[in-house]
């Protein structure tokens, strides 16, 4: 084969893995989130399809597609039409340059576990997200009714305020790497301070990493920063008039944005796919931690599914403990331990940042409009900054210019 | 391919360009530019140079333009109504178009041969590092004057929007 088509071939069978990855993992994200919310407010969460509500993603996938889907009659079509696929495909672009973990060997072939290095990334992910206004503001004026057009708005002026200091938080990050290229910036974060804390970016940059949690949250309009949708004023913001399929694409959109900010925040202050732990003498311990937590998760299976009284629990459960067996068994096989462990780490840290996200939902008030404007222009602006002065000055003074 | 490519970008442009101007609605006149800059940033990556073509995408298309159509938006812009032109117009518009694009091509042919080569070649590798190398040694001056250019603007908008009316 020609250097050619393996590349292509390579390319195309990650873009599938990713995006099937991705898109399930999406679907599941909304089920957790709803468990979450559930403990947090003592009630159950979904429960009723498939065991613990895990069949729950699918009846909703089947329920979007099966609604009725009015257009407004003041509604602009092309572009009512068009602004929730826009949404959609610029949050899903930005994953294409992430990369997942180090090079894999598959057949005589090596490749990164990226769709695409860029040695621009960071840069290309910022101009996914800044076009992602344009599927928001659009949104909100095409449907020809005032709530939506009032909830594109302030959408938009929020999604462009934030988007200053989140530029600026992460600039910090890029500074000390020297490099727009996501994986230079996670290579850069490599080896440990003492033999015990890693050498992450959110220790040196602990000021940008906070300013950057906060911007994060408010570009993926999440709470505290969920003003476009404040159901009691604006009923559900720039998506009110959308219904059916439409609306799932915004909502997929959103949660894409919430992934891709936290794949960012793990590359750029949690050392990517590094793990925590450096060896003990030549003892390689933290190797063998995936595996341990696979085997812990089927005992735990095991265990409940036979506290369990429901027939299909009885069955299921032990199925996934198996699967958690196997795939902790796997990890064991160095061939696939090297290029699994950086991927398992990545995924943990990925997945630690989504359950802050949520659990800062269910726990903070919403901002008023006036207040968060205030915050984002008078308080994280400078700050950021701030932060860029300090840190340019710092590596400038130790690179001896 | 990158022949090709060309092709379909440029035709992006010039299609997008012209859609512009025949677009009544300002908020589609606005999203036809965003699809020009979109397609001359495509134009940017072919000739080697990723960080224009990026730096394009995130200034024109992500913030100029959201910041367009941010106020078309809020003043709630209709569609323009179309006036009829003057007679010296018609008569004299077309005529006068065709010479300026003979005027274009003939100057385009002399002044350049039919081989060019891009000057992005000289930002091989790390393109970024380049353009800020040569930004703050040989542009200095100019970079610094221009950025004083925006503070002076900025002042400006801030002095004309406290002003009590």
């Amino acid at each position: 084969m020609t250097p050619f088509a393996t590349f292509l071939i390579a390319t195309l069978i990650k873009i599938a893995l990713v995006l099937f990855v991705l898109l399930t993992s999406l679907a599941y994200l909304v089920w957790v989130e709803r468990k979450v919310a559930g403990r947090i407010q003592n009630r159950w969460g979904p429960t009723r399809t498939g065991p613990h509500g895990l069949l729950q993603p699918l009846a909703d996938l089947i329920k979007f597609i099966f609604k009725e889907d009015p257009t407004p009659v003041a509604a602009e079509r092309l572009i009512y039409f068009g602004a929730p696929f826009m949404a959609l495909v610029l949050s899903l672009m930005a994953i294409t340059v992430i990369p997942f973990g180090g090079s894999v060997k598959v057949a005589g072939v090596t490749t990164w576990l990226q769709i695409t290095d860029l040695n621009i990334g960071m840069l290309f992910i910022f101009a996914a997200t800044s076009l992602g206004v344009y599927g928001i503001a659009l949104a909100g004026w095409s449907s020809g009714s005032k709530y939506a057009l009032l909830g594109g708005l302030r959408s938009s002026a929020q999604m462009i305020s934030y988007e200053l200091s989140l530029s600026f938080s992460v600039v910090g990050p890029l500074i000390l790497a020297g490099s727009l290229s996501l994986r230079t910036i996670v290579d850069s974060q490599a080896g440990y301070w003492f033999h015990v804390i890693p050498k992450w970016n959110c220790i040196p940059q602990c000021v940008a990493f906070v300013t950057y949690l906060i911007a994060a949250f408010a570009e993926t309009n999440r709470v505290p920063f969920d003003l476009p949708e404040a159901e009691g004023e604006l009923v559900a913001g720039y998506h009110t008039e959308y219904a059916s399929m439409k609306f799932a694409m915004f909502f997929t959109g959103e949660y894409a944005n919430m992934v891709t900010s936290s794949c960012i925040a793990t590359l750029l202050f949690l050392g990517g796919w590094q793990r925590p732990f450096d060896k003990i003498g030549s003892f390689d311990w933290a190797g063998y931690i995936p595996t341990a937590v696979f085997y812990a998760l089927a005992v735990i299976l095991l265990v409940f599914s036979l506290k369990r009284a429901r027939l299909v629990e009885r069955i299921v459960l032990p199925v996934f403990a198996t699967v958690c067996i196997l795939i902790g068994s796997l990890f064991l096989w160095t061939p696939f331990h090297d290029p699994a462990e950086g991927v398992f780490w990545f995924a943990a840290k990925v997945l630690f940042f989504l359950l802050l996200y949520i659990w800062i939902r269910w726990t903070l008030p919403r901002f008023r409009y006036d207040t968060l404007m205030e915050f984002g222009w008078k308080y994280m602006i400078p700050v950021t900054l701030a932060n860029v002065l300090i840190t340019g000055f710092i590596v400038a003074w130790r690179t001896g210019h | 391919m990158e022949t090709i490519l060309f092709f379909v970008f440029a035709a992006l442009a010039l299609g997008s360009a012209i859609n512009l101007i025949r677009e009544s609605h300002p908020i589609y006149s606005a999203l036809s530019l965003v699809a020009v800059m979109g397609a001359l940033a495509g134009l940017y990556l072919l000739l080697g140079a990723e960080f224009i073509a990026v730096v394009q995408v995130i200034v024109y298309a992500g913030a100029i333009m959201v910041l367009f159509i941010f106020v078309l938006m809020l003043l709630n812009a209709e569609e323009e109504v179309k006036i009829d032109r003057t007679k010296i117009a018609v008569r004299l518009g077309y005529p006068l178009l065709v010479l300026l694009a003979v005027e274009i091509i003939s100057v385009l042919r002399a002044k350049f041969p039919s081989e060019i080569t891009s000057h992005a070649d000289l930002l091989n590798g790390d393109n970024t590092r380049e353009v800020g190398r040569m930004l703050f040694d040989n542009y200095l001056l100019p970079f610094e004057v221009t950025s004083v250019l925006m503070l002076v603007a900025i002042m400006g908008a801030v002095v004309m929007g406290k002003r009590k009316s």
